[in-house]
C-alpha cells in the first residue's frame, strides 16, 4: 500500500499493465516528452521510451482511429484524449467503429482499446473543459464505462479497462486528480467492473453517485446523519456494466432513492438508474425518486458552483424525499 | 495473368447476378465494383499473404485474389448462418480474418486511419509487414483521411492509401469534390509521394502498388496511389445513376472497360487463345450461380445470436434481454 493522488494512481496502474504486457502502449497529445496536461503519463516516456508513449499529432479522430488499427493488430492501446469535452471529433471512430468491431465482424476482431479521458467540471474549465456526457458512451452498444472515485478505484478500474477484451471508456475526475490522496495497493490491483462500492452503509435512504460526486455524496450523509438520518451511498464505479442488483437490493432495503450525477439532467444516466429502480423496486419505493444533476444548460464558466451538485443540494433532495412519505 | 482475368470476370458477373437478385429480392443490397476489376485485382496482387487489407464495401475482386471462396462471399451477401460475421451487416461489408481482411463499416474514410494503427502495430512488432486501405474519390474529403495520412507521414507508416477515383460520390462527380487537380497529389502535403495511374490497367497498377510495397517495408514510409478508373454501375441498388449523369459518359467509359483490355493484352501476348474468353465468362457464371444458390439454401441465423459478439462475455443486462427474447417476452426483459 502507499498513499497517493487519484491522479498518481491513474500514472501507477499505467506503469503496471506497461511492465505486465509488452503488447500496452499509450497514445495521446503531450503524453510523452511533456507527460501529460495534468501530468497522468509523468515519466513513462522516459521509462518506456517513445515507441510506447506516442505523442500524437493534434487529431482525437487519429489517435483513436490508429489505436483501434493498433487494436485489431494484437496490440493494447490506452488512448488518452486531453479532455472529454474534446473526444467529439472521434465519435465517429468510437461509436461506429470500436464499439462495433467484436459484433460486425461476428467475433472475429475484437477491439481491445482503452480510452481515458478527464471529465467533469469545479476547476473553472467552462464550457470546453468541463462537461460530463457518459451517458452518450453507455447509451452505445459495445463501449464498457468506468469511473472511478478513489485512488485505488483509479488504479483497480484501470487495469481492468486495460485487460478487458473490450473497448472501455474510462472517466477520470480531474475535479479530484489532487484534492483526494488514498491507500493504494502495490502492484497488479484489479478492481472488477459491474460491482458497486458501498461507500457508507444506511437504513432510510440510498444515494447512488459515481466520479467526483460521491464525495459530495458522502459529505452529505454524515451532514444528514446529524439530523438522524441514516443515508446509504453507493459508488457505481461502472455504469456499463451497471451493477443493478447492488442498486435495486440497496432501495428494496432503504425504499428511498436519491441519484447524484453531474451531467445534464435529461437523458442522463440517472434517468436509466430511475428507470431500473421504477421497473425492479417500485414496490419497495416510499417516495418518489429524486435526481440530483446538473441543469439542462451547457456548462457555464462564473456560475459553475450554481450549475453542479453539490452536498447541500443532496441533502435538500434526501430531506425532500422523507418528507414525501 | 490468366488468373488475374479470370478474378476480374467473375467479380463482373457476381455484379451482374447481384444487381438482378437485389430487384428479386432475393439479397437486400448491393454495390456494383464494374469499371473498378484492374485497380482491385492488381492492388492485391502487388501484396503478399502477411499484408493487411482494410477494403471499404466495394472490394469484392479483392477478396477473390485473396483466396475467399465465392461461396463465402454469397453467405455474407444473403445473410445466413454460415456466414463468418454471422449476418451482422448489409451486404458487401465483408471481412475474413484468416485472410487479414478487415470488416468493414458503411461510414466513409473511417478504414484509413485503421490502416495506420495497424502499421504503426506491425513495426512495434517487428513484422516486415504492409498495410493497405482501400477507399474512393469521396473519402478523400472525409477526416480520417486526413488524420490518417497525416499520421501516416508523421510516424512514416508502412501504409499504402489506394484511391480508386471511379469519378463519382454517389451524385458528385470528382470535379466537385475537390479543387485539387488530382488526388494523389493531396500526399504533398503530407510529406510522401502521390501517383496517379490507370486503374484500367491490370499491369500499371500492380506496378504501382508493388514499389509502394517495397517502399513500406524498406522502411520509406507511406505512398498514395489514385487508380482512374470509372463506376460503370450505380453506386448501390439504392440509387439511379440517370439523374446525375449522361448515358453517354457512361458509354465513353465503357470503351476502357478493364476486362476487355486485360483479353486484348492476354491474346496479344498468346497467353490466351483468340476466343477463349468465353469459356472463361461461361465458367464465372456457373459458378456464381452455383455460390448463390448453396448460400440462399443455407440455413438463417439464428435469433439468440442477436446478444452475441457485443462483448466478449454477456453482461448481466444482456443476458436479462437475452432470456426475455427467449421466452418470448420481447426486448423487454428483466421486468418484473
Amino acid at each position: 500500500m502507499t498513499e497517493m493522488t487519484l491522479v498518481q494512481a491513474v500514472n501507477r496502474g499505467l506503469e503496471e499493465a506497461m511492465r505486465q504486457d509488452p503488447d500496452v502502449l499509450l497514445l495521446g497529445e503531450d503524453i510523452g516528452v511533456n507527460g501529460g496536461v495534468f501530468r497522468a503519463t509523468e515519466g513513462l516516456f522516459k521509462q518506456f521510451g517513445a515507441d510506447r508513449v506516442i505523442d500524437t499529432p493534434l487529431s482525437e479522430t487519429g489517435i483513436v482511429g490508429t489505436a483501434i488499427g493498433m487494436a485489431l493488430y494484437g496490440l493494447k492501446p490506452v488512448a488518452e484524449i486531453q479532455f472529454l469535452d474534446f473526444i467529439y471529433p472521434a465519435f465517429d471512430q468510437i461509436v461506429s467503429e470500436l464499439a462495433k468491431f467484436r459484433y460486425r465482424s461476428g467475433g472475429q476482431y475484437p477491439c481491445p482499446v482503452t480510452i481515458r479521458a478527464p471529465y467533469g467540471g469545479g476547476i473553472k474549465g467552462g464550457l470546453y473543459h468541463s462537461q460530463s456526457t457518459e451517458a452518450y458512451f453507455c447509451h452505445t452498444a459495445g463501449l464498457k464505462v468506468a469511473i472511478p472515485s478513489t485512488p485505488a478505484d483509479a488504479k483497480g478500474l484501470l487495469l481492468t479497462a486495460i485487460h478487458d477484451p473490450d473497448p472501455v471508456i474510462f472517466l477520470e475526475p480531474k475535479r479530484i486528480y489532487r484534492s483526494v490522496t488514498g491507500e493504494v495497493p502495490d502492484g497488479d490491483h484489479r478492481v472488477p467492473f459491474g460491482r458497486a462500492r458501498l461507500v457508507r452503509e444506511g437504513n432510510d435512504v440510498s444515494v447512488f453517485a459515481y466520479g467526483a460526486m460521491v464525495a459530495p455524496a458522502t459529505e452529505a450523509a454524515e451532514a444528514l446523519a446529524a439530523e438522524g438520518l441514516s443515508t446509504e451511498v453507493i459508488d457505481l464505479r461502472s455504469l456499463v456494466p451497471l451493477d443493478e442488483e447492488a442498486v435495486v437490493a440497496s432501495v428494496e432495503k432503504t425504499g428511498r432513492a436519491v441519484v447524484v450525477h453531474e451531467a445534464a439532467r435529461t437523458c442522463g444516466f440517472g434517468a436509466e438508474l430511475s428507470a431500473i429502480l421504477a421497473e425492479k423496486a417500485f414496490f419497495s419505493l416510499r417516495a418518489p425518486i429524486a435526481r440530483v444533476t446538473g441543469y439542462d444548460t451547457p456548462f457555464p464558466y462564473a456560475l459553475e458552483n450554481a450549475y453542479l451538485p453539490n452536498a447541500e443540494k443532496i441533502v435538500h433532495a434526501v430531506r425532500a424525499t422523507m418528507k414525501a412519505a | 495473368m490468366l488468373d488475374a482475368y479470370r478474378w476480374m470476370v467473375v467479380a463482373r458477373v457476381t455484379d451482374e447476378r447481384c444487381l438482378s437478385l437485389q430487384r428479386q429480392g432475393r439479397i437486400g443490397f448491393y454495390a456494383p465494383l464494374s469499371g473498378q476489376e484492374a485497380a482491385q485485382v492488381g492492388a492485391a496482387l502487388a501484396m503478399q499473404e502477411e499484408d493487411w487489407f482494410f477494403p471499404a464495401y466495394r472490394e469484392l475482386a479483392v477478396a477473390l485474389v485473396r483466396g475467399i471462396p465465392l461461396r463465402s462471399i454469397f453467405d455474407q451477401l444473403v445473410g445466413n448462418s454460415l456466414d463468418v460475421s454471422k449476418g451482422r451487416q448489409m451486404p458487401n461489408h465483408f471481412g475474413f480474418r484468416d485472410k487479414n481482411i478487415v470488416v468493414p463499416s458503411s461510414p466513409i474514410g473511417t478504414q484509413i486511419t485503421h490502416a495506420v494503427g495497424a502499421a504503426m502495430a506491425a513495426r512495434r512488432r517487428h513484422d516486415p509487414i504492409a498495410t493497405i486501405a482501400f477507399f474512393g474519390d469521396g473519402a478523400t474529403s472525409s477526416n480520417d483521411f486526413h488524420a490518417g495520412l497525416n499520421f501516416a507521414g508523421v510516424f512514416g507508416t508502412p501504409t499504402i492509401f489506394l484511391c480508386q477515383n471511379n469519378q463519382w460520390a454517389i451524385s458528385l462527380p470528382r470535379e466537385k469534390q475537390t479543387r485539387s487537380a488530382t488526388l494523389a497529389e493531396k500526399s504533398n502535403a503530407y510529406g510522401f509521394p502521390g501517383v496517379v495511374v490507370d486503374g484500367n490497367d491490370l499491369n500499371a497498377v500492380y506496378r504501382a502498388v508493388s514499389e509502394a510495397r517495397a517502399r513500406a517495408v524498406r522502411g520509406e514510409g507511406p505512398t498514395l496511389i489514385e487508380a482512374q478508373v470509372y463506376r460503370f454501375g450505380p453506386h448501390s441498388t439504392s440509387d439511379d445513376p440517370h439523374r446525375y449523369r449522361s448515358d453517354a459518359e457512361v458509354a465513353a467509359a465503357r470503351e476502357r472497360d478493364p476486362i476487355q483490355r486485360l483479353a486484348r493484352g492476354l491474346v496479344q501476348a498468346g497467353v490466351l487463345e483468340a476466343g477463349a474468353e468465353k469459356a472463361i465468362w461461361e465458367t464465372a457464371r456457373g459458378d456464381v450461380a452455383r455460390a448463390f444458390e448453396a448460400a440462399e439454401g443455407a440455413p438463417a441465423v439464428d435469433a439468440l445470436s442477436l446478444f452475441d459478439d457485443v462483448f466478449e462475455t454477456r453482461t448481466p443486462q444482456l443476458e436479462a434481454q437475452r432470456s426475455g427474447f427467449a421466452a418470448g417476452a420481447g426486448s423487454g426483459g428483466g421486468t418484473p
